[in-house]
């Protein structure tokens, strides 16, 4: 028997007031890949992967998770959401914020405990950030913020890991070892969506590519995806712009 | 100190005393989880919007808690519709929803010809605080305080990062009217000691004293409900003494809290922020 894709989309519609934003999608992504969905601003890409996993309505489509409805298998998802979707100013430890990370997995009334505070230290070292553990969280740089969230992904134990812009206002070194963090997950069989803003990196960092533009124009490899003559077809408008001021593909 | 001799000496002081420190208590804690969600109007909203409520409650001779309670729901249900179902911003609805709530709770009470009673209800009387309005002021207390210490950590992931929550299954649509419930209770209870148009400041100035000292929520929590207690004791104390309106002495005494954290915080008063700013700028020179 084959197995279950980690996602199935089918002919996903989501409409803000009548306003399409994203249309009839329909793809699966199989277990292990580390898959970025790009496309230029306002293609809906957000809200593609809000609708995934049925955080905003959708007008229609079935979207599976390993086989499953997704909400038989929320405990197995992480979704880091973008940065500026936090209060930065919120009364919370760095070691805190990453200890929510044990909840789902916590029965209702009961609190961490001892070794799920040291599981939540543990995935602190894998971002590099154990010596922040005592700071309140908006004492961070952009970067030290990310992988704090990348470390309570990491503490929900999760098959799926769903990440908003990550590398939005973040360092450098920060972007390398989130991005070094990803493909390890990768290579122990979890699936990784990312939503990415900018094409500049995502041949390096992903091994496939959703490119939307609403609808999906292209889904496969990145040997398959990122190709001038594909790309041109989500970046139309903008592409037109950068042949004027003489760039060319 | 008379007031502790008379404290002593009177019952109606007592029922007062304890009454207001628990109003202070749950206010604080309450508060604490209002301000942190950005819904310091929301929490005046609901609070007025309580009115109709007691009104009809008063006209049926049922338990005004019953009637407050599902007129303050009602109405956070009311403002989440209107923003969530046209262009209608947020803070907009509530200034919408609630003022028509308030006006047609004043409109039945004018009707029943009792103006005193809006009075009582719209700035409170601590000091007339009967034996019955103490036990559900403790019976709401203890519901609320069990709420927040039982579902801690679902009210702190919704605080803080709503869509996690709802990402690993939470109903977050659920906890947040479960807040309103709680904070509709509050606001019940707090009706005799600082009035319907008084209780947002018990809710908001405590918890704000609070965050700007601490960077951990239960400590906010512990803090706010500390200054919240001190203000009502406080308060009761110049009520009595001078003849003033309780509601009134309650929130002056939680403001010049709030005005001391502002200035003195350790971490994020005025006073020592300003001091760092000029050593910094003296070092180079």
């Amino acid at each position: 028997m084959m197995k279950d894709p980690a996602i199935s989309i089918e002919d996903l519609h989501v409409s803000y007031f009548g306003n399409e934003a994203v249309t009839g999608v329909s793809l699966s992504v199989n277990t292990g890949n580390l898959v970025g969905i790009i496309g230029p601003n306002g293609a809906g890409k957000s809200t593609f992967l809000k609708a995934m996993l049925n955080l905003i309505p959708k007008d229609k489509g079935a979207v599976r998770v390993m086989g499953k409805p997704i909400a038989e298998v929320r405990k197995s998802i992480a979704y880091v959401p973008q940065r500026n979707d936090i209060d930065w100013d919120f009364p919370i430890t760095v070691l805190d914020a990453v200890l929510i990370g044990t909840y789902p997995h916590l029965k209702l009334f009961r609190r961490p405990k001892k070794k799920d505070k040291e599981w939540a230290m543990e995935c602190l070292q894998r971002v590099g950030m154990q010596e922040f553990s005592k700071r309140q969280i908006g004492e961070l740089s952009g970067g030290q913020q990310q992988r704090v969230f990348l470390a309570r992904a990491l503490a929900q134990k999760a098959d799926l890991f769903f990440l908003d812009e990550p590398f939005v206002g973040v360092d450098v070194s920060s972007e390398e070892t989130i991005v070094q963090i990803l493909k390890e997950l990768c290579r122990q069989g979890k699936t990784v969506i990312v939503v990415h803003h900018d094409l500049s990196k995502a041949n390096d960092y992903f091994n496939q590519l959703i490119l939307l533009n609403k609808e999906l124009i292209s889904y496969g490899t990145v040997e398959e995806v990122f190709k001038p003559e594909v790309i041109a077809k989500a970046y139309k408008g903008q592409f037109a712009f950068m042949n004027e001021i003489g760039v060319s593909l | 100190m008379a007031f502790i001799e008379a404290v002593m000496q009177y019952g109606f002081l007592q029922k007062a005393l304890l009454t207001s420190v628990m109003v202070g208590i749950i206010c604080g804690v309450i508060g604490c989880f209002i301000i942190l969600r950005g819904m310091a109007l929301m929490g005046d909203a609901i609070s007025h919007a309580v009115l109709p409520g007691v009104a009809i409650s008063y006209m049926l001779g049922v338990n005004f808690f019953f009637g407050a309670v599902i007129s303050g729901v009602t109405t956070a249900i009311a403002i989440g519709f209107v923003s969530q179902n046209s262009r209608i911003k947020h803070d907009t609805s509530i200034g919408i929803m609630f003022t028509a709530a308030f006006a047609s709770g004043i409109i039945i009470i004018t009707m029943l010809k009792s103006s005193t009673d809006l009075y009582h209800i719209l700035f409170g009387n601590v000091l007339a605080v009967r034996l019955s309005d103490m036990w559900i002021t403790l019976g709401i207390s203890l519901i609320v305080l069990a709420a927040v210490y039982l579902f801690y950590k679902e009210l702190l992931v919704t605080s803080f990062d709503e869509t996690m929550g709802a990402a690993y299954g939470l109903p977050v649509r659920f906890i947040h009217y479960f807040l309103m419930t709680l904070l509709t209770m509050v606001t019940v209870a707090s009706l005799q000691t600082v009035g319907i148009v008084l209780v947002v400041a018990m809710l908001i100035t405590p918890a704000a004293a609070a965050y700007l000292l601490t960077e951990r929520l239960w400590m906010m929590i512990f803090l706010a409900s500390g200054i919240g207690v001190i203000s009502s004791i406080v308060g009761l104390y110049f009520s009595f003494t001078y003849n003033l309106a309780s509601g009134a002495t309650i929130v002056i005494s939680s403001t010049a809290i709030f005005i001391l954290v502002f200035l003195f915080s350790p971490k994020h008063g005025l006073i020592w922020k300003t001091l760092k700013v000029k050593k910094k700028r003296a070092s180079l020179v």
